[in-house]
């Protein structure tokens, strides 16, 4: 009776752990399968034409998605010229001169906006920070590509933060203390020898706060303005690829030519994301030694 | 311990009055983006309580939205929020646990077991959007549920795995070897001593995970745009099978869909600010739980 349960709850065990594996490959599997006809029907090409997202059109519907990749490429960009120095000048701080009681009090303060729903953290850039753009820029709207940088910049900080500290923290003391040892001011020691040696690190960190801007989706969806033409500059309103499938989802029609072009972008949002974490987790694996 | 704060570099404190004066502006430098941080924070914070507060009262808690969402509360949202964020629980608790007790407990540590933990960090980095696909056409479409509770509830579940996984791997692995070792010793089997040795110890360290990832599904907009959640519903649902209104859908609609933009602005904000307090307080919970088992593992008992 007893090997009975202990075999049955080996299984449910083994399940759980092969399921994960299952969901991704599930998620992979699920969107190739969806996006397959849309690919078979239309090609490559079309998806990547010089043209618009224009699916409802009459006649000729057309479904690049160039300007919408472009739309991700800049809030990305964006944000990561933002968040990266702010992000790891901010760790550097929090693990080799923050004394106990500013770790105390700053820490929970990262993990705060961290928890922050990224739908109210949103609407305050709806409400506050666009009327401000517009006015400091003396544009019509601040819906554009610069307040979806800032706010995906915000919302990626935590993460940055909090994997830039651990890769930093995790430099072996040695390396410090040799570098104090030989003299160098403890300025020198955080930018010449601690910063470097956690670099893979650090450059983790910027990739998964990258992950995670390139697949934000209502703060691009509420503050960029979404329109579909080629965007120009940081202060026009662009569509991000997210953005696109979260206006269209609600409303497309089951297994049409435009349901299986909304998978195409998923799947591409998917390889990009994948690929950035792969990244990531590569470097993360690589950590600083102390050769015996 | 002492070592732990020598470490740190903190024994070169002493000697404050004789950092030049160049790191120390250094240091300034970068105390301001943490500063920053705070701002930022405390900026959204002030806004949304200060243009909140005043609208949230017994009636906007408790009633639903009337004349055409632009008058009444927002109970339905409220409603619908607690029920799917149960769906999600439902879904990722016992399948998250599980794939951790798989992990720490009874895996051969390799190459299946790599990449187990390798599909979890790749599954946390989905963009949200992309599990609303996956929803809208596996749970929706291909298991027929339609636009539901349950379908809503399973692809917020999905999103939640990894946090739910990764909390209770490390909720196990704060389990002393030695407790298991004595419990083989004494002839326990492997599920006698998970279950009587390692899972009692582990529940903290897994509630608090738990909790994150619920603050975290609790206010996911993408993932239930299409596989359930409502503009607006007349009543509360009544089945699982029901669409419903939920709080981080009703601030996206309120704040950018909704015909009269500027007159629904205080509810949207009320909107905001009980979102906002709901997430804060789970968090608050989670942190306050962690603190307390960190201290009662940190003195051994």
């Amino acid at each position: 009776m007893a090997s009975i349960t202990e075999k049955a709850m080996r299984a449910i065990f083994i399940f759980c752990g092969l399921a994960i594996i299952l969901f991704l490959v599930g998620i992979l599997y699920i969107l190739l399968s969806n996006s397959m006809p849309g690919l078979i029907e239309l090609g490559l090409g079309p998806f990547f034409a010089v043209d618009r997202w224009n699916p409802g059109a009459y006649g000729e519907p057309t479904y690049s998605l160039l300007n919408m990749i472009y739309g991700t490429l800049m809030v990305t960009l964006g944000a990561l010229i933002f968040a990266v120095p702010v992000g790891v000048a901010a760790a550097a701080y929090l693990a080799e001169i923050a004394s106990p009681w500013e770790r105390e009090f700053f820490k929970p303060i990262v993990e705060i906006l961290a928890g922050v729903p990224s739908v109210v953290l949103v609407f305050f850039g709806l409400v506050v920070l666009a009327p401000l753009i517009a006015r400091a820029f003396n544009l019509n709207s601040g819906l554009n590509a610069f307040n979806g940088a800032l706010l995906v910049g915000i919302m990626a900080l935590p993460t940055i933060i909090t994997l830039a500290e651990d890769a930093i923290t995790a430099v072996p003391k040695e390396y410090r203390h040799a570098s104090l040892a030989l003299g160098g001011t403890r300025w020198q020691t955080i930018w010449k020898i601690t910063i470097p040696a956690a670099f893979s690190g650090i450059t983790a960190s910027a990739m998964l706060g990258m992950g995670r801007a390139i697949g934000e989706t209502m703060t691009v969806l509420m503050v960029t303005g979404n329109m579909v033409a080629r965007p120009e500059s940081f202060l026009d309103s662009v569509r991000t690829l997210s953005a696109g499938i979260a206006i269209d989802i609600g409303d497309v029609v089951f297994n049409s030519i435009h349901f299986h072009a909304l998978f195409v972008a998923g799947l591409l949002l998917f390889l990009i994301t994948f690929a950035v974490n792969l990244l990531a987790d590569i470097l993360i694996q690589r950590k600083p030694e102390v050769s015996k | 311990m002492k070592t732990g704060v020598l470490d740190r570099g903190i024994v070169f404190e002493k000697k404050k009055s004789e950092w030049r004066s160049h790191e120390l502006i250094g240091f300034w430098a970068l105390r301001l983006t943490l500063v920053l941080v705070l701002f930022i924070l405390g900026i959204i914070v002030f806004d949304i309580v200060s243009k909140g507060a005043g609208v949230i009262n017994w009636e906007f808690l408790t009633q639903p939205p009337r004349v055409g969402m632009t008058e009444g509360g927002i109970f339905p949202a409220i409603v619908g929020t607690f029920y799917v964020t149960l769906i999600t629980i439902a879904f990722a608790v016992p399948l998250g646990v599980g794939a951790a007790i798989y992990l720490n407990e009874y895996a051969v540590q390799g190459k299946f077991t790599r990449l187990v933990r390798m599909s979890v960090r790749n599954l946390a980095g989905v963009p949200s959007i992309v599990f609303g696909l996956f929803g809208m056409a596996v749970f929706v479409k291909i298991f027929g549920f339609g636009p539901s509770l349950i379908a809503a509830g399973f692809t917020l579940g999905l999103l939640t795995l990894p946090v739910t996984v990764t909390a209770s791997e490390e909720a196990l692995r704060t389990v002393p070897r030695a407790y298991r070792e004595g419990s083989f010793a004494l002839g326990a089997t492997r599920w006698q001593v998970v279950r009587t040795v390692v899972l009692p110890r582990a529940i903290p360290g897994i509630l608090t995970g738990t909790i994150l990832g619920l603050a975290r599904a609790a206010g996911e907009t993408a993932p239930i745009l299409a596989t359930g959640a409502a503009f607006f519903l007349p009543h509360l649902p009544d089945s699982i099978r029901s669409q419903f209104m939920a709080l981080p859908y009703h601030l996206f609609i309120m704040s950018t869909q909704h015909h009269a933009i500027s007159q629904v602005r205080p509810i949207a904000y009320g909107t905001a600010l009980v979102l906002l307090a709901l997430v804060c307080l789970l968090n608050l919970a989670a942190v306050l739980l962690r603190k307390r088992y960190r201290d009662r593992v940190a003195k051994g008992l």
